[in-house]
């Protein structure tokens, strides 16, 4: 029988009113947030919101001002290395040793959780099969690409099979097709049932990843909810407008104004990275809208190549939260939730 | 996919390979396991030494130069008590080896910017398993630099004029004091967090502290507001302790003395710098 059982009933993971202030910057200001076994939670938030900072609380990197953080029923900071014996982390860095081979950084880390050589091998080579690295296992990690280091980074957190698995900023840094291949990867685990409290500022990635969201900003839980529930909250309707060349932004603004339940605003950027071409317009009632933007946009002579009715996005979600757009730039190296120890 | 079917295991959310439980809840506790987390982290610097011949190379190529240059630049102009060579080389060996000690910073800083202490900390084992496991495995690697140190040093007619017995034991001393340098070192790799400022930091003060001292020259011959700090210096009482040494003469007090300041300096820095781990993250 497992010798040191924790709740196997409750949730997973639990914080109950996290705080943690580094100097006058508060990191983490009242947090709760639940995850049930065999979910996933996004925490989402912009650089330095307090993502990290909750990771760090659950892996004992940090100890909270004050709150507790609970592994299956054990509090982490009372009992840290029974909650730690259950636990996973893939940190912001892909915590690999360049020296060793993968299947050496594998073994190294099982006999680290007290597994038997023997054991920690099996798994390492089960792992590495089931995140292609099989025809890699023998090389020195250091000639591995970021993808590949990211892939075994993952690996590692897993050999000791634990009960939660934290993935902090698990693509950051990460060029599109390596993203893609980890999302791949992190869906299999949740597929297969794996636990898992993910930390992410790319609402694209939380919103195809977590069963639920917990958006974070200045270090307090601003919404909760399925991504679903989150664009139900902003409510209303929105018309998006596709600028034709040569027209700009203010022009479409001062036509549609009137009509406008909101704030207007341009459109995320694309997937290239390039400025967006388009317009959102909330409005109270979709029915009616586009003739009535078509004759407003025409009465003041403005061009445009496309209107058409949207969906809310987690984007709007997020404006509509924090009174800004969430970082969705191309998914580029911003490393500056982790500049400096005292700023966290 | 491999289902290893063990009945008496809980089934909870697992990683998705299967769904038993791991043998991660076996709690480490007592003596041994700290033996048993050393032992696995030294295994992975260990495992790491010899395909990077270059550090073991470059470790070694300062050495030879000092024991060459000093013996035949400065052999003939420094004015000390016995033969220069027999002088001087203790005084190289004693040097190089706390020199070594830097390794450990850098090494330890490399760790916790790569966030590799991170991962560490979060696992059920004992924090200063990570720290005693570099500490040692850097012995090992200073063993062997030493070794190839003494092979030119008796190239050159350095001989060992002592017993075996005590050519010994001026070894382990220095080994000794070595190793308490090399959790100064560990502290400061911590501290500094990158492995540029680890190898400057640690490297600077050790330029003055086995300079200024009876190593190269007799300390009678430096300015007088100098020599205080010389005869009192403890790389001089070491390095007196292991010229006497292999030179045939008891250490007598500066043995017990350079002993003291070893484990002094141990004690205190395996302390700090445990402590300074169990709350360091990365940047």
């Amino acid at each position: 029988m497992d010798p040191h059982p924790g709740n196997d009933s409750g949730p997973a993971v639990l914080a109950q009113g996290l705080v943690k202030r580094f100097g006058d910057n508060t990191a983490l200001d009242d947090v709760d947030f639940v995850v049930e076994r065999a979910k996933v939670v996004g925490l989402l938030g912009p650089n330095g919101a307090g993502k990290t900072t909750a990771v760090r609380v659950f892996t004992t990197l940090i100890r909270p001002d004050s709150g507790r953080a609970f592994i299956d029923g054990i509090d982490v900071w009372q009992e840290p290395m029974r909650a730690k014996a259950r636990i996973g982390l893939t940190g912001q860095y892909a915590a690999v040793d360049e020296k060793l081979t993968a299947a050496e950084n594998l073994e190294h880390i099982g006999r680290l959780y007290h597994l038997s050589k023997a054991t920690a091998r099996e798994r390492g080579r089960e792992l590495l099969d089931r995140f292609d690295l099989s025809d890699a296992a023998d090389r020195l990690v250091k000639e591995y690409s970021g993808g590949m280091r990211r892939r075994l980074d993952i690996a590692m957190s897993l050999i000791a099979r634990p009960s939660v698995l934290f993935l902090d900023e698990p693509t950051t840094g990460l060029d599109p097709r390596s993203r893609q291949g980890v999302w791949e990867l992190i869906e299999e685990l949740v597929a297969g049932g794996t636990t898992t409290l993910l930390t992410t500022q790319y609402l694209d990635e939380a919103e195809r990843l977590a069963d639920e969201i917990v958006v974070i900003d200045h270090g307090r839980v601003i919404a909760r909810g399925t991504s679903e529930e989150l664009k139900q909250q902003v409510g209303g309707d929105r018309l998006e407008v596709t600028l034709a060349d040569g027209t700009d932004i203010g022009q479409v603004s001062g036509a549609l104004s009137p009509m406008a339940c909101g704030p207007i605003v341009r459109g995320g950027s694309d997937d290239d990275g390039h400025a967006s071409r388009t317009v959102i317009v909330p409005v109270l009632d979709i029915d009616g809208a586009i003739p009535a933007a078509v004759r407003q946009l025409d009465a003041a002579g403005v061009t445009f190549a496309d209107i058409a009715p949207r969906s809310s996005t987690l984007d709007d979600v997020f404006f509509a939260l924090t009174g800004r757009p969430a970082d969705t730039d191309g998914h580029v190296d911003e490393p500056a939730e982790t500049q400096g120890a005292a700023s966290r | 996919m491999t289902t290893t079917s063990d009945p008496t295991a809980t089934s909870v959310g697992t990683a998705g390979v299967d769904v038993k439980r791991g043998a991660a809840d076996e709690i480490p506790t007592g003596p041994i396991w700290l033996l048993k987390d050393s032992w696995t982290e030294a295994t992975r610097h260990l495992r790491a030494m010899p395909r990077n011949p270059e550090l073991l190379i470059f470790a070694t190529i300062q050495p030879i130069m000092f024991v060459v240059l000093f013996v035949y630049v400065f052999g003939a102009s420094v004015d000390v008590p016995i033969d220069y060579k027999q002088y001087v080389v203790p005084g190289i060996f004693c040097q190089t080896v706390l020199f070594n000690s830097a390794f450990t910073g850098v090494g330890v800083a490399d760790d916790l910017s790569k966030g590799i202490i991170d991962r560490l900390r979060s696992l059920p084992m004992y924090q200063g398993g990570v720290l005693v496991g570099r500490t040692l495995s850097d012995a090992v690697r200073n063993v062997l630099t030493f070794a190839v140190m003494f092979a030119v040093a008796y190239a050159v007619g350095f001989r060992v004029e002592g017993t075996i017995w005590q050519a010994f034991l001026a070894t382990a001393l220095m080994f000794f004091f070595s190793y308490a340098f090399s959790w100064i070192q560990a502290w400061i790799g911590l501290s500094v967090g990158s492995v540029e400022a680890a190898n400057s930091a640690g490297f600077l003060w050790m330029f003055p502290l086995t300079f200024v001292s009876s190593a190269f020259v007799d300390v009678n011959n430096m300015p007088s507001w100098l020599q205080p700090f010389a005869r009192n210096n403890p790389f001089t009482i070491l390095t007196n302790a292991c010229r006497n040494l292999y030179n045939g003469v008891p250490a007598g007090s500066d043995g017990w003395l350079a002993l003291a300041w070893a484990a002094g300096i141990a004690i205190v820095f395996a302390v700090i710098a445990i402590r300074k781990f169990s709350r360091s993250t990365s940047a």
